[in-house]
């Protein structure tokens, strides 16, 4: 059975991104990008099912311009089998992105799709849902265990009050959430091995898909700032200053 | 321009996050705001949606399949009305994060996440990058599907409302899903997301059990919801939904009182909105204190106990 996990090229998550002065965005020249911390989690994942004999190939894809082949290259020094880039250098949004996962979907036939949960950047937490409802898949999202056995999928899912647990008709879409899996460091020889795996490269309108942004940003701005408030030297004084001052408790 | 809000329910009462985003849909239009509420035996939970004030009409929609939310059947049947709509809101729960998409992509819409701020019809305010920028964001879309930050908008009166209910049919069982079980971490506190006082907990706890010992009487003598880092929940000191940050809870209540936590970004970003911070930690360069009214340095071992003396 093959697995299906999309990643994407992100601003690393140690970088403290700074809004641009003009309000078109934020400055991502020469900042160090990495691979989305929960499709990290996600690549992992399919690699862990694949060493357990359940899955037979481990597809990674991306979506975006020609540097995201290095973010492919990371998924398949984790272990992925090949990689295909869907190349554009323009915006894509979640739902643009769904549908090209979609074409890929048809096109290879995965009885898994795994994905991160949200991208650090837009923070959008969409692509596998959107993905699950154009495929007319069942979704699990969240997930913080995966367990395939025959033709269903059993996840346990972190949600609001603690964890629920679904059973799934494969074929299936997951998205991963933190406490899934720790993911491997990738190794200098499966870094090399990786360079030599095959990566095919499709555009947009190969796929049949209209990439066209349907949200438009108007501006981005730095959020209000908190100032620094003042360092109490004792517990006392603390708590008279949050009855006094503050007057919260 | 009629709006719909998907309520988060239990099937016998309404979730708090529901009120909030209420407020949002008012802010969206200035037609009707109507109130999805789709579960299993759910009448109370409709009767409690018709209370709320600002909400002109209650759709109950009850069916077996409604029982566990499962996304594939609730987004059947926001699917069944959406037409009628002009803008559809979730609260952005993890439930409403795990249905919204599924009905923007069905519509072959956008959707917004996390608005924090509507600006007009179809101009709305939301974070990115760990909240550490504010993008405008217009859609062109005809429907537009969002989710609803609770912590940007103000709770509508629970009570005072007298909408209609009108029953709706329920959707069929997509036969693509079931559900298995679920555990569901019990606690007399209050919940992080509608809690007025936080206090939360880092890694410097060092185990569970000094979790409970040093956290818990100082929820308990504040009344107060129990928070924690990403970093204590992955090394199994507090369960994974007592996460406060970017890809956990967002939080603003009046008090967040932060004991050993260093203040990551991603932390920083679920809890930065709060009125009031309290920050304890040892090290006095932690990142923590850039966002506290108050720090204290000190170890937490001997200021957390005193500080529960001291109230």
């Amino acid at each position: 059975m093959k697995v299906l996990v999309p990643v994407k090229r992100v601003v690393d998550y140690n970088v403290k991104v700074r809004v641009k002065s003009d309000g078109t965005g934020v400055d991502i020249a020469n900042v160090k990008m990495s691979m989305n911390p929960f499709d990290e989690i996600a690549v992992e994942e399919a690699v862990r099912l694949k060493e357990k004999g359940v899955v037979t190939e481990v597809i990674a894809v991306s979506c975006g311009e020609a540097k995201c082949q290095e973010t492919l290259r990371t998924a398949m020094a984790i272990g992925a089998d090949r990689g295909i880039l869907v190349e554009t250098s323009e915006e894509l949004q979640p739902l643009a992105v769904a549908k090209l996962l979609k074409a890929l979907v048809d096109k290879e036939q995965p009885q898994l799709v795994i994905l991160g949960k949200q991208a650090i950047d837009d923070d959008a937490n969409q692509t596998g849902q959107m993905l699950a409802a154009l495929a007319d898949l069942p979704q699990a999202t969240f997930a913080s265990k995966v367990e395939v056995a025959g033709d269903k999928v059993s996840v346990t899912r972190e949600v609001d009050g603690g964890l629920e647990t679904l059973r799934l008709s494969l074929p299936a879409v997951i998205t991963t959430d933190l406490r899934l899996n720790e993911p491997r460091y990738v190794t200098l020889p499966n870094i090399m091995k990786a360079k030599k795996k095959q990566l095919d490269t499709f555009k947009p309108d190969e796929l049949g898909v209209d990439v066209a942004p349907r949200l438009k940003t108007l501006k981005v701005a730095e959020p209000p700032k908190r100032g620094a408030g003042i360092k109490v030297p004792d517990v006392a004084t603390l708590v008279d200053k949050l009855k006094t001052e503050a007057k919260v408790i | 321009m009629t709006v719909l809000v998907i309520a988060e329910h239990d099937h016998a009462t309404v979730k708090p996050a529901t009120l909030n985003t209420v407020t949002a849909a008012i802010a969206c239009g200035s037609g009707d705001v109507h109130i999805l509420v789709a579960g299993a035996n759910a009448a109370e939970a409709a009767a409690a949606a018709a209370k709320i004030a600002g909400v002109a009409k209650v759709i109950a929609a009850d069916s077996a399949s409604l029982a566990e939310n499962l996304a594939e059947n609730v987004a059947a049947q926001v699917l069944a009305i959406a037409g009628n709509y002009s803008h559809i809101l979730f609260p952005a729960t993890a439930s409403g994060k795990n249905v919204a998409p599924r009905v923007a992509a069905k519509l072959d819409v956008a959707q917004i996440s996390d608005i924090t701020k509507v600006d007009s019809a179809d101009t709305f305010e939301r974070p990115i990058y760990a909240g550490n920028a504010i993008a405008t964001v217009q859609s062109s879309d005809k429907i537009k599907v969002l989710t609803v930050r609770t912590t940007g908008f103000d709770a509508a009166a629970a009570e005072g409302g007298s909408a209609s209910v009108e029953n709706a049919e329920g959707v069929a069982d997509s036969g693509k899903s079931s559900f298995v079980g679920r555990e569901v971490t019990k606690s007399e506190r209050p919940e992080l997301t509608a809690a007025k006082i936080i206090v939360s907990g880092g890694r410097a706890l060092g185990s569970a059990e000094k979790f409970q010992e040093v956290m818990a009487p100082l929820a308990d003598k504040l009344g107060a919801g129990l928070g924690a880092s990403r970093a204590a929940v992955d090394a199994g000191y507090a369960p994974n939904d007592w996460q406060v940050g970017q890809t956990g809870k967002i939080v603003a209540p009046q008090l967040y009182i932060a004991a050993g936590i260093s203040g990551a970004i991603q932390h920083l970003a679920g809890m930065k909105d709060s009125k009031v911070i309290v920050a304890i930690n040892k090290d006095e360069e932690a990142p923590i204190f850039s966002v506290a009214d108050y720090g204290l340095v000190a170890d937490l071992f001997t200021a957390v106990p005193e500080l529960v003396k001291a109230l």
